[in-house]
C-alpha cells in the first residue's frame, strides 16, 4: 500500500479544535486567541474551541463537521497524544473520514503545564497549532493491519507476584513460562516468618502455591534461569532464556539430600543465602526444605571440584540416581509468547550504607530480614531470638525508615516497614519478653486491619518513640549503659534528646529496585522511574501496563508493595494478558516504511540495518522493497537511506519539514 | 602537581604547630606547598552568622587570588587545613556555584577590586590530599619509625566531613585511620569521633563547652587511647589546653596528649621535634617510636 496511490481526500479542508481541558489549558492559554489565529491559517475551514474535546459532545463536533462536508482533515489542540490520540482518531473515523487524516497539537503537557506566562504560553500554542495544520494537509489515508497473537505468556520472577500471575493464567488454560533466576521460586515471601496483620505463617500460605506451580500442566517452570534476549512485539515476542547449569539433572533429582550429606565438606562453610548469612550451607545444597523445585544445586564458586578439579566427588557417589553431572553446560531455550509479565521484585536496602546505625560493626545490630529468619521456627536458631553471646535480649530497639524517607538514601516511603516492624515487635516481645522500642517518624498503617494491629501492639506495651534515630553506638555515659547499645534520638513528642540503652537493634530497612533493574528495563524496552522502579503506563488508569504494549508489571518491581497489593496486581496483570490473548489479534500502527523506487539506487545500506529483516532486494529491478507485515516502523532505514528513497508513513520527510515550517513561520 | 596553601588566622597563631608539621610532612611526601599571597580571612563563623554575603565575598577574594596565582589555564587545588576555614570556603564554593543571585553580587564586589573568579578551583583538606593524591606505597616507604604499639583515637570534629566534604563518610570517616594504619599505629574504636568539641563555647559558656570536650577525652581514655589525633586547630586547643581545669571540675583525672595528625605522621617519618612543633604541646607526647626493624615503640611513664 503506497500512499502515493491512495486517495488524498480532495482539497484540504482543515478543522482546528482547541480544547480548554477545564482550566488545565484555558488557565494558561488564551484559547480564543488561538482559535482566532487558527481560523486565518491556510486551508483551515473551521476553528472552534470546546471545554472538553475528549467528551462525547466534543468528539461529536468533529464527526458532525466531517459529515457536513466542512472538514476533511482534523487538528485537535489538547493534551498528549499518549492520552487521547486514539480518541480523536476514532472521532475522525466516526464522521466518515480516515482515522489518520488527523494530527494532534499538545498544548497541555508541552505548553500550559510548563509555562508560567500566559502570553508566552499562547504564543507557543499558536506555533504548535500552525505546525499541526501545515502537517495534516499532507496526511494520507492509511489502514491498520491486524496480526494474530501468540497465546503463551512469559512471567519473569517467581516471587509471590509471579507465582500468583502464573497460576491465574494457567488455570484459565494459558500456557505459561515462569522464569526465576534463583534455584527456587518463593522469593522474599518464603523468607518471612509471619505475615501482617493476621500473623498467618508465611510459608504455610505460600508453599501450597509453590507446589501448585510445580504440578500445573500448563506451567513450564525454569528456575536458575534468566531471560537473555527479547525481540518482536506485542502478541509476537521471541524470547531467549538462559538456563544456568545447576550441575544436577533436574529430572532425576528427587531432593533426598543424600548428595548434600555426601559432600566432602563435613561442615557447612558457605554463607546461606536463604538465611541471609546467619547460617552456613555446603557448596551443594537445597535452599530450604520447601524449595520448588526440590532439586539440589552446586555452587561452582565454592565447590572444590570446580576450584581444583581434584575432589573425589563424593556427592556424585552418594546419589543413587546419578543425578549429579559436573559437565552440565548453560542451555539457551527459545520461546514465542504473546504477552510478558515482569514480576522481578525488589532488593533490601543495605543498612551498612548508613554507618551511624552500626550495622556490620556491632554484632547485635540486625537487619529486619535477618530477624525474620531468627524468629522463624525453621531458621538458624530454631525460632529463638538470641544475641551474639547466646543470651536473650532484655531490651530491643526497632529503628524505622532505614533507607526510606531520607534525602541521603531514598526519599520515598517503602510502605511495608511500619507494618513489618509492628509484626517483628510483636514476635520479639512474644519470644523474649523483652522491652521493645519502636523509633518511628510517622506510623503509616493504611490497610485493612492494619491500624487495628497497631492498636493491639500499643496494648501489648510495646514502646513507641516518635523521632528519627541519630546514631547507635556503644558509648556508655552512665553505669546502666555499660555493655549496651545506645540508641540516641530526639523524642519529638516530649521535645528532648533521649538515650535508650538496648541489647539488640533491628533496622527496618527499606525496599529498593533490583540492582539489575536498568538492564532488565532495557531488555524489555520499558521505562524506569527516577528511583529505578519499573514505570507503569498510567499511575491510576493503567497501573500494570507499560509503555511497551504486551509487557505488564506485577508486584514490587513497580514500587514498594506488601503481599496483598502484590497479589492483587499480579491478578490484574494476568487479566490484562488474558484480555490481549483472548482478543486474538493486535492492530499495528501503519507507520511502516516504503521505498520510492524511482530514487532507490540499490545500495542495500538499509537491508543490513533493519532489526526486523523486513527489507528485501529485488534482483531484477535492483531495488529494495519493504515487507509491510514485518516492518515495525522504527525508522532506522529511513534515516540511513543516502538518497531519501525510503520514507515512512506518518513520518514522511515532507510532513516533517512542513511541521517545522509551521513552527518556524509563526515565530 | 603543585598545591596552593591557605593558612587562615589559626595556623599563624594558636595552630602554629599544625602549619609547621604539615609543611614538614608535605615536603617529605614530595608535595610542595606554596602559600597563597595576600590571603584574607576566610569569612568563617562570625562573619557567616552576621552577613552571609560578606562572608562569601571574603571567601571569593581568596578564590580569585588563588586562581590568579595558580594559573588560569588549569584547575587550582587550594589546601585548607583549618576545619573552620575548610567549611567556610567549601560553603562559599558551593553557594557561588549553585546560586546565581549570590554569585552575581559577589562577582560585582570582586570586579570592584579588579578581581575575577571563574570556578576553576578545588577546596582540599590536607587529609583528603594525603589519602587520595598520595599513593599508599609512597606513604609507607617514608616510614622510618613505625608507630607500633601506639593506640590512636582519630578525631575529626564536626566541620571537616559535614556537610560539604565529599572525600569521606560523614558519619564514620576513615581517612585518618587509613593513614595511621599505614604508619603502623593501632586505631581504637571510638564512635564519637565526629562529635562537637565545644567549639567557641569552651571560652564563652564553659559549663557547656568544657563538658563536651571532657566527654570526648574521658571516652578516649576509657577505651585505652594513648593519644588523640586531630585535624582542626580549635579542636586541638579545646581538647588539650583545658585538661587540668576539667580534671578538677569533673573530679576525674584527664591527661592525654592531643596532636595534629600531621605531627603524628611526622614522628613516624622520623622528623625532628622542632620541625613538627612538638615542643609547643601542653600535654607532652609520651611515646618514643622504635626504629623500623625492632618490635615496637616505648611508652614513657611519668
Amino acid at each position: 500500500m503506497s500512499p502515493s496511490n491512495g486517495q488524498t481526500n480532495g482539497t484540504p479542508k482543515v478543522g482546528v479544535y482547541v480544547c480548554h481541558c477545564g482550566i488545565n489549558i484555558a488557565g494558561k492559554v488564551h484559547v480564543d486567541a488561538v482559535v482566532e489565529f487558527a481560523s486565518k491559517l491556510p486551508y483551515v475551514t473551521v476553528a472552534k474551541e470546546y471545554k472538553f474535546m475528549c467528551s462525547d459532545p466534543g468528539q461529536d463536533i468533529i464527526a458532525q463537521d466531517i459529515r457536513d462536508g466542512k472538514v476533511n482533515r482534523v487538528v485537535v489542540a489538547s493534551c498528549s497524544p499518549l492520552m487521547h490520540e486514539a480518541t480523536f482518531r476514532k472521532a475522525t473515523a466516526a464522521g466518515g473520514g480516515n482515522a489518520f487524516m488527523f494530527q494532534m497539537a499538545n498544548i497541555r503537557e508541552h505548553v500550559s503545564w510548563v509555562t508560567h506566562d500566559k502570553g508566552l504560553a499562547t504564543d507557543k500554542a499558536k506555533a504548535l497549532v500552525a505546525a499541526a495544520v501545515e502537517r495534516v494537509t499532507l496526511h494520507k489515508p492509511l489502514e491498520k493491519t491486524k496480526v494474530p497473537v501468540h497465546a503463551d505468556v512469559l512471567i519473569v520472577g517467581g516471587g509471590i507476584a509471579g507465582i500468583h500471575a502464573a497460576l491465574t493464567l494457567a488455570d484459565s488454560g494459558k500456557k505459561v513460562y515462569l522464569v526465576e533466576k534463583e534455584p527456587t521460586i518463593g522469593g522474599h515471601m518464603a523468607q518471612f516468618d509471619k505475615t501482617f496483620p493476621t500473623l498467618d505463617c508465611s510459608a504455610c500460605i505460600l508453599t501450597p502455591k509453590m507446589s501448585s506451580v510445580r504440578a500445573h500442566p500448563n506451567i513450564t517452570l525454569w528456575t536458575y534461569s534468566e531471560v537473555s534476549e527479547v525481540s518482536g512485539f506485542v502478541g509476537n515476542f521471541k524470547v531467549k532464556v538462559k538456563r544456568k547449569p545447576r550441575y544436577i539433572i533436574e529430572d532425576l533429582c528427587v531432593g533426598c539430600y543424600e548428595c548434600i550429606e555426601g559432600c566432602i565438606y563435613k561442615e557447612a562453610k558457605v554463607k546461606d543465602e536463604f538465611n541471609v548469612g546467619l547460617s552456613k550451607r555446603r557448596p551443594i545444597y537445597i535452599p530450604f526444605p520447601q524449595a520448588t523445585p526440590l532439586v539440589a544445586v552446586i555452587d561452582p564458586e565454592t565447590c572444590i571440584e570446580f576450584r581444583t578439579h581434584r575432589c573425589k566427588k563424593s556427592c556424585a557417589t552418594a546419589c543413587e540416581r546419578n543425578a549429579v553431572d559436573f559437565n552440565q553446560t548453560e542451555e539457551i531455550k527459545e520461546i514465542e509468547v504473546g504477552a510478558i509479565i515482569l514480576a522481578t521484585g525488589f532488593k533490601v536496602f543495605d543498612a551498612a550504607r548508613i554507618p551511624r546505625y552500626g550495622y556490620g560493626k556491632y554484632p547485635d545490630v540486625y537487619s529486619a530480614l535477618e530477624i525474620e529468619r531468627l524468629v522463624n521456627a525453621a531458621g538458624p536458631t530454631g525460632g529463638e531470638v538470641k544475641m551474639a553471646n547466646g543470651e536473650k535480649p532484655k531490651a530491643v530497639g526497632i529503628i524505622h525508615c532505614v533507607g526510606s524517607r531520607d534525602a541521603k538514601t531514598n526519599k520515598y516511603c517503602s510502605r511495608v516497614c511500619c507494618m513489618y516492624s509492628l509484626k517483628l515487635a510483636h514476635l520479639i516481645h512474644e519470644r523474649t519478653d523483652a522491652e521493645v522500642y519502636n523509633f518511628y517518624i510517622d506510623m503509616r498503617t493504611p490497610g485493612k486491619g492494619y491500624e487495628e494491629f497497631y492498636d493491639r501492639l500499643l496494648e501489648e506495651n510495646v514502646h513507641f518513640i516518635r523521632g528519627r534515630v541519630a546514631e547507635v553506638n556503644d558509648w556508655a555515659i552512665t553505669p546502666e549503659e555499660k555493655g549496651k547499645l545506645i540508641i540516641r534520638c530526639e523524642d519529638t513528642l516530649i521535645g528532648m534528646v533521649r538515650r535508650i540503652p538496648v541489647d539488640m537493634v533491628v533496622l527496618s530497612t527499606g525496599l529498593e529496585a533490583q540492582a539489575d533493574a536498568d538492564d532488565v528495563r532495557r531488555m524489555f524496552n520499558i521505562s524506569c522511574s527516577h528511583e529505578g522502579w519499573f514505570l507503569e503506563r498510567h499511575p491510576k488508569l493503567a497501573p500494570v501496563s507499560t509503555f511497551t504494549d504486551g509487557v505488564f508489571l506485577a508486584g514490587a518491581c513497580q514500587g514498594p508493595k506488601d503481599i496483598p497489593d502484590s497479589v492483587a496486581q499480579a491478578g490484574a496483570a494476568a487479566a490484562e494478558a488474558m484480555a490481549l490473548i483472548d482478543k486474538g489479534f493486535v492492530e499495528l500502527e501503519p507507520n511502516t516504511a516504503y521505498v520510492q523506487e524511482e530514487f532507490c539506487s540499490g545500495c542495500r545500506t538499509c537491508i543490513a540495518l533493519c532489526p526486523y529483516s523486513a527489507i528485501g532486494y529485488n534482483e531484477e529491478s535492483k531495488k529494495a522493497s519493504v515487507n509491510g507485515a514485518l516492518c515495525k516502523g522504527c525508522g532506522t532505514c529511513v534515516a540511513a537511506c543516502p538518497s531519501a528513497a525510503l520514507q515512512q508513513n506518518l513520518f514522511t520527510d515532507e510532513q516533517i519539514f512542513r511541521e517545522i515550517k509551521g513552527v518556524v513561520s509563526y515565530v | 602537581m603543585a598545591y596552593l596553601y591557605y593558612p587562615g588566622c589559626s595556623l599563624k597563631s594558636t595552630g602554629r604547630a599544625y602549619e609547621e608539621s604539615m609543611r614538614a610532612v608535605f615536603a617529605k611526601v614530595g608535595i610542595p606547598l606554596e602559600e597563597l599571597e595576600d590571603w584574607n580571612c576566610c569569612g568563617a563563623t562570625s562573619y557567616m552568622s552576621v552577613s552571609e554575603l560578606k562572608a562569601f565575598a571574603l571567601s571569593a577574594r581568596n578564590f580569585a587570588l588563588a586562581e590568579k596565582q595558580g594559573g588560569r589555564d588549569k584547575t587550582t587545588d587550594l589546601i585548607v587545613p583549618c576545619a573552620a576555614c575548610y567549611l567556610g570556603l567549601s560553603k562559599a564554593h558551593k553557594y557561588l556555584d549553585e546560586f546565581p543571585d549570590i554569585r552575581s553580587k559577589v562577582d560585582e564586589a570582586l570586579a570592584a577590586a579588579g578581581l575575577k573568579y571563574s570556578n576553576n578551583l578545588k577546596i582540599r583538606h590536607p587529609l583528603d590530599v594525603l589519602v587520595n593524591d598520595v599513593k599508599k606505597d609512597r606513604l609507607a616507604g617514608l616510614v622510618t619509625q613505625p608507630l607500633k604499639g601506639l593506640k590512636v583515637a582519630c578525631y575529626y570534629g564536626c566541620q571537616i566531613v559535614r556537610p560539604y566534604a565529599e572525600f569521606d563518610d560523614q558519619d564514620s570517616p576513615q581517612s585518618m585511620e587509613k593513614i595511621f594504619r599505614i604508619l603502623g599505629a593501632e586505631i581504637i574504636d571510638w564512635p564519637i569521633k565526629t562529635r562537637c568539641c565545644g567549639g567557641s563555647l569552651s571560652g564563652t559558656v564553659p559549663e557547656v563547652g568544657l563538658r563536651l570536650s571532657y566527654l570526648l577525652l574521658l571516652e578516649a581514655t576509657r577505651r585505652g587511647a594513648d593519644c588523640i589525633a586531630t585535624a582542626c586547630p580549635l579542636c586541638q586547643f579545646n581538647l588539650e589546653c583545658y585538661q587540668p581545669k576539667m580534671s578538677s571540675l569533673y573530679n576525674e583525672k584527664i591527661d592525654i596528649p592531643v596532636l595534629y595528625f600531621t605531627q603524628l605522621a611526622g614522628i613516624a617519618m622520623g622528623l625532628g621535634e622542632k620541625e613538627l612543633g612538638l615542643q609547643r604541646l601542653f600535654v607532652p607526647m609520651r611515646y618514643t617510636p622504635a626504629p623500623a626493624a625492632s618490635s615496637g615503640g616505648q611508652h614513657v611513664t611519668k
